[in-house]
């Protein structure tokens, strides 16, 4: 149990809203848990509560039994990688200089870059596949090509834990595939991924674990198929799904709304 | 693309040994040109004195000022992510200005010359901390400026409504003129008073380039990367505090040089906030000697302030941006 990011009875409060409560989420080494429900439901405040970007209001987060808030904040970016959902870039950088930020929580002011930090570099953006257009500024690329490089910026950082914040939104389906292919790669290394998702069929299929958040509070929690339900979906979301397989692997389609 | 290419020679040529370079260059025309004429005074105490403590300090003063303005207007670009921010957006150098046309109004700066760049120091630190208080404890880059403008125009107000009482036509216009901002009459004890300020917060601001880089990424990108955004509003409030607070102390106010030198120079350190740090220092301090030089080469026994010679390069500069902006994402 020590190399678990371990979230007891974590809320939070935005003003007077309570935006999360009384979530139990304990994400352990070699598994892919999705992070699921409805627009609002808490997705993004669970996860930067994981990553210690937030502190929660009630109950803790802690990393391997130490609390997140107790930790210096350059060791947690060793050790958890944030990706959020915000993909403003704000200066024009090449993708090589935004990728090496991921070095930061490594490197010491004057120091130049280690080899290790250039090899974690070259390998993020190989697994990205963003290594042909290194060199161009940021500004350049498009939507998806950018989301790849600011993923690539969090696989620099190689953490243990990897939160991400609807890291398939406006990728292709090559690169949404190439991406999950890349966490399961993480996983087997024996690291851990959290992910925040709304494509459900990615999340039944490459996911080993879901929670499914409704208003702040856990609906659901548990394998992926034991969430992903008609039933659960219904309720989290409001819609009438089916839940198939084809090719041997699970889809989750959404058929209508729910009056 | 003129862009790309300006990009590609600057990969090439060492962009800080070029600008550090001009610097010393403009430097030593500081202090070799002058109404005495130009080259190193010769001979007579009189002569060594011009050099001493007339042109010497000057040059200082110049390079240390512009050095201070530059530098803070990169962090606070890089720090708000706003190429339009400058130093006087939190409200010090307004603060500074207040403290020393206050100093002249109440006479105190006629009853002893230091008078006016202490109450400039006074009143640098007096809207430094107001703004930090205002901001709050936890406050991010929005509510800095929000309160920055406010302490800003309050201080603006004062200002003009102690030049508005002021009974005394010479006060008047010995405020008007320090508010123009000059060089001119500096001494050694000016140098002594602010060059420990000035590098103090320029070393404050220096330390915040890693921490700008990661911004680059947006606040809680950069948060996962280890940057504390409550230190780093914290030194750079106290940086700016120090280095444009003494800055203005001594020279009054001086616009455009922290808004235009990290703007130019942002192409040619690839865009880096951190690298655009030590850049925009030596180009503020090579703009401010070199506009001071012209305007003792073109004008010498004109009025015509430092401050408006900035101000005359800045605004059309503004129009280039306007120009330029335009031209890429069309009319």
């Amino acid at each position: 149990m020590s190399d678990t990011l371990n979230a007891r009875g974590v809320g939070v409060r935005l003003g007077a809203r309570r935006v999360l409560r009384g979530i139990d989420l304990a994400v352990t080494p070699g598994e892919i848990v999705a992070v699921i429900g409805a627009n609002g439901a808490g997705k993004s405040t669970l996860l930067k509560a994981m990553s210690g970007l937030i502190a929660p209001d009630e109950g803790v987060v802690t990393l391997g039994g130490q609390p997140l808030a107790e930790l210096d904040a350059r060791a947690l970016g060793r050790e958890i990688a944030y990706l959020p959902q915000e993909r403003a870039v704000h200066w024009p950088l090449t993708v090589r200089r935004l990728v090496a930020l991921g070095r930061l929580p490594f490197r010491s002011r004057v120091a130049a870059p280690s080899l290790e930090d250039r090899d974690a570099i070259e390998e993020a953006m190989a697994a990205m596949d963003v290594t042909a257009f290194a060199d161009r500024a940021i500004t350049e690329l498009s939507g998806g090509e950018r989301a790849r490089v600011l993923l690539a910026r969090a696989l620099a950082q190689r953490p243990r834990f990897l939160v991400a914040d609807e890291p398939t939104t406006g990728l292709d389906p090559a690169h949404g595939l190439t991406l999950f292919a890349q966490f399961v790669r993480m996983a087997a290394e024996g690291r851990a991924v959290v992910v925040a998702l709304h494509d459900l069929s990615l999340a039944a299929r490459y996911c080993d674990r879901a929670l499914l958040l409704k208003d702040g509070a856990t609906l659901a929690l548990g394998t992926a198929r034991a969430v992903l339900t008609p039933q659960h979906l219904a309720q989290a979301y409001g819609v009438r799904a089916t839940v198939g397989e084809i090719e041997g692997r699970p889809v989750v389609l959404p058929i209508e709304p729910l009056p | 693309m003129p862009a790309t290419l300006r990009e590609a020679v600057a990969a090439r040529v060492p962009v800080l040994a070029v600008l550090a370079a001009v610097t010393a260059l403009a430097f030593v025309a500081s202090v070799l040109v002058g109404p005495a004429g130009f080259g190193l005074p010769q001979g007579s105490d009189a002569a060594s004195m011009i050099l001493w403590e007339i042109r010497l300090p000057r040059a200082i003063l110049g390079a240390l000022i512009g050095g201070a303005l530059g530098l803070s207007g990169a962090v606070l670009q890089g720090y708000l992510r706003n190429p339009l921010a400058e130093p006087g957006l939190l409200g010090i150098s307004g603060g500074a200005a207040l403290g020393a046309v206050i100093a002249i109004h109440t006479g105190a700066a006629g009853a002893f010359a230091l008078a006016l760049p202490v109450g400039g120091l006074l009143g640098a630190s007096i809207a430094a901390l107001t703004v930090m208080l205002l901001a709050g404890e936890r406050s991010g880059p929005l509510t800095l400026i929000l309160a920055g403008v406010a302490i800003s125009s309050l201080a603006g107000a004062l200002t003009t409504l102690a030049l508005n009482l002021s009974r005394n036509p010479f006060a008047s216009i010995e405020m008007l003129f320090w508010l123009l901002g000059s060089l001119t009459d500096r001494s050694l004890v000016h140098v002594w008073l602010a060059a420990p300020l000035i590098l103090a917060g320029a070393a404050l601001l220096l330390t915040t380039g890693r921490a700008l880089d990661a911004l680059t990424l947006g606040e809680e990108a950069a948060q996962n990367l280890g940057v504390n955004l409550v230190s780093l509003r914290n030194r750079i409030v106290a940086g700016t505090a120090l280095s444009v607070g003494a800055a203005t102390a001594v020279a009054g106010t001086i616009g455009f040089v922290g808004l235009v030198v990290p703007h130019l120079l942002r192409p040619l350190v690839g865009h880096e906030p951190r690298r655009l740090l030590p850049a925009s220092a030596l180009g503020g301090a090579a703009l401010i000697l070199a506009a001071d030089v012209s305007l003792r080469l073109f004008a010498p026994l004109s009025e015509v302030r430092l401050g408006v010679v900035t101000a005359l390069i800045g605004a059309p500069f503004f129009l280039w941006l306007i120009i330029k902006t335009r031209r890429e994402l069309g009319p």
